[in-house]
């Protein structure tokens, strides 16, 4: 019982410190509060850079592998070796071999981030129906056509559902860029000598939060981009909303 | 090893030869002017003797886990077993403050701690607090651990606090020798550190009110990097430690502090009371024999050689421990 009011109470502190400022543990600055909005900020830059090139380097890619039919090994392989080195040791290799900075911080999230939305897209690609693509192809698309007309709409729910996997990633991974040069909010997990222990908790809720608010907004991006098409076909789709409770009927007459 | 490695083994050789010439060349004239070496009188007065008295006593000594902690650990466990103690030794007990609940609890009887950290992690002293003079932390930290049953035995010659270093290139370059000749130029320099360094008084924040500058940027980066910024001119200054082994292997030079910021961490070796009582008059004398010749340069380079030659910690423990005279 105790045990769960200390745990409460140090999570109450963690959550006021999310709100209001206080002096450092060691003395001489204020830190909390609004000083964690330029964290924030860092940390939203950060992941953005890093989501935006990967996107840009990884979609295009899968798009054409996908659609040649070819590299199925590449883009499987890149994803699975992706997945097997730990970000920490990414980092660290970045670190060591290129330094320090904002620029390898964001390279070393984009090697992150990329294996997912490859992978995804290139399957994505991979599964929009053959018969579908030949009646295009039928009707005189081009190559170029094909890709922008019924490939990439077609292929975007699953696109999206890599790049999503990739942002949560990057949010939650770019808590460990103060190590590299860059002042995110991984600064008062990092540093509890300063910020205490109000502080890394306040901060890795505010991570948290930031990471599955991430994970709602492109699950919604992720429906919203899917062709009415698509929604049809798999049913009831349009129909479902989210988080909505099933509505009870009341009878009015017996 | 890499080129560096191999020169300054080199170099290490070649001094060593010329040293030989050197002590050839003058020979038998004058006997008296070689301090260097210690004669046999001296020796086996300074070595440290077996008493049967103490061969009962067991004593286990822990460390924290990095390599100066490691290098102490060993110098104090094969000093005590000189002596005739029976040693153990659990040199990996991780951060300062599951080694302070080891040594409380007797999972361990003793284990070197730096005045500093004690009176900052132990005993909630905030760093702006704490006594710019050794002997007065020392003072204050053997009052604070008196309390938890322990005794800090008197400190170590050597402290291994922050300082600012540069590379000696980039600081002749400069034109600076100590920490406010910054001044002027401070806000075209980078100061690297830990993350955690920018918002200590100990650390940057303490430079900048101190010394009344603020650095152009600041570039946090993890512990171990802490040279290798200025190695790679990412940074122009960078937050070392005093005894860091890569001083002296990698050509920097510390910044004199000459407005007394940095508190002192001298290494107190913390023994419990009843080990202290246990163990008899012995084991005050041998700690304080072995750490006596224990000064901030010697300590560099004994770190250098487990950092940067890869030796082990217990070699160059034992090293130490032969060449002052205190085994054989």
């Amino acid at each position: 019982m105790t045990t769960t009011l200390a745990f409460l109470s140090e999570f109450a502190d963690g959550i006021e410190f999310i709100f209001s400022s206080r002096e450092s543990n060691t003395g001489g600055v204020q830190v909390g509060g609004s000083q964690l909005l330029d964290l924030l900020w860092e940390h939203l830059k950060l992941s953005g850079v890093a989501v935006v090139i990967s996107c840009l380097v990884a979609v295009p890619l899968a798009l054409w592998l996908g659609h040649i039919g070819r590299g199925e090994l590449l883009a499987t392989s890149v994803a699975n070796v992706g997945r097997a080195v730990p970000t920490l040791a990414v980092i660290a290799f970045f670190i060591a071999y290129l330094g320090v900075g904002f620029t390898n911080v964001a390279l070393a999230l984009v090697l992150l981030a990329i294996p997912p939305i490859l992978t995804n897209t290139y399957v994505a690609v991979r599964q929009v129906d053959r018969e579908v693509v030949d009646a295009a192809r039928g009707m005189g698309l081009s190559a170029v056509q094909v890709v922008r007309k019924v490939e990439l709409p077609m292929a975007l729910p699953g696109i999206f559902a890599g790049i999503r996997t990739s942002v949560v990633n990057v949010v939650a991974t770019a808590t460990i860029a103060p190590l590299g040069g860059v002042i995110t909010l991984g600064d008062p997990i990092i540093n509890s000598s300063v910020y205490g222990d109000a502080g890394r908790l306040g901060a890795s809720i505010v991570v948290a939060v930031l990471a599955v608010g991430t994970e709602l907004v492109f699950a919604g991006l992720q429906r919203a981009v899917t062709p009415r098409g698509l929604k049809l076909q798999s049913g009831d789709a349009p129909r479902r909303r989210p988080f909505a409770f099933p509505k009870r009927r009341i009878q009015t007459s017996p | 090893m890499t080129i560096q490695q191999l020169m300054r083994r080199i170099g290490v050789v070649l001094a060593m030869l010329a040293l030989t010439f050197a002590l050839a060349a003058c020979g038998d004239d004058d006997e008296a002017a070689q301090p260097a070496q210690t004669s046999g009188e001296e020796k086996s007065a300074k070595l440290i003797q077996s008493n049967p008295d103490n061969t009962a006593q067991t004593v286990t000594i822990g460390s924290k886990n990095f390599t100066e902690q490691f290098i102490l650990g060993e110098i104090y466990a094969q000093g005590l077993q000189a002596a005739g103690y029976k040693v153990k030794k659990q040199l990996n007990l991780g951060s300062e403050l599951i080694a302070f609940r080891s040594v409380k609890r007797g999972d361990v009887d003793a284990y070197p701690e730096y005045t500093g950290t004690a009176l900052t992690s132990f005993f909630d002293v905030k760093t702006d607090d704490i006594p710019k003079d050794e002997q007065q932390a020392y003072e204050q930290t053997k009052a604070g651990f008196a309390k938890d049953g322990l005794t800090a035995l008197p400190p170590t010659p050597f402290t291994d606090a922050n300082a600012v270093g540069m590379t000696k290139a980039r600081a002749s370059e400069l034109g600076i020798t100590k920490i406010s000749d910054l001044a002027e130029k401070a806000g075209d320099l980078t100061l690297s550190g830990s993350p955690e360094c920018r918002q200590r008084t100990d650390c940057k924040l303490g430079i900048e009110r101190t010394y009344g500058f603020k650095f152009g940027k600041y570039l946090p980066v993890e512990l171990a990097s802490r040279h290798e910024v200025l190695k790679k001119k990412q940074a122009d200054a960078s937050i070392v430690f005093t005894t860091d082994g890569q001083i002296v292997a990698e050509d920097l030079v510390v910044l004199e502090d000459d407005k007394q910021l940095f508190p002192p961490y001298n290494v107190t070796l913390v023994v419990r009371d009843e080990t202290v009582k246990a163990a008899g008059p012995d084991m005050p004398k041998v700690i304080a024999q072995v750490q006596e010749g224990l000064t901030t340069e010697v300590m560099q380079e004994l770190n250098s050689r487990v950092d940067i030659d890869k030796e082990k910690p217990e070699d160059v423990a034992a090293a130490y421990l032969k060449e002052s005279g205190y085994i054989e």
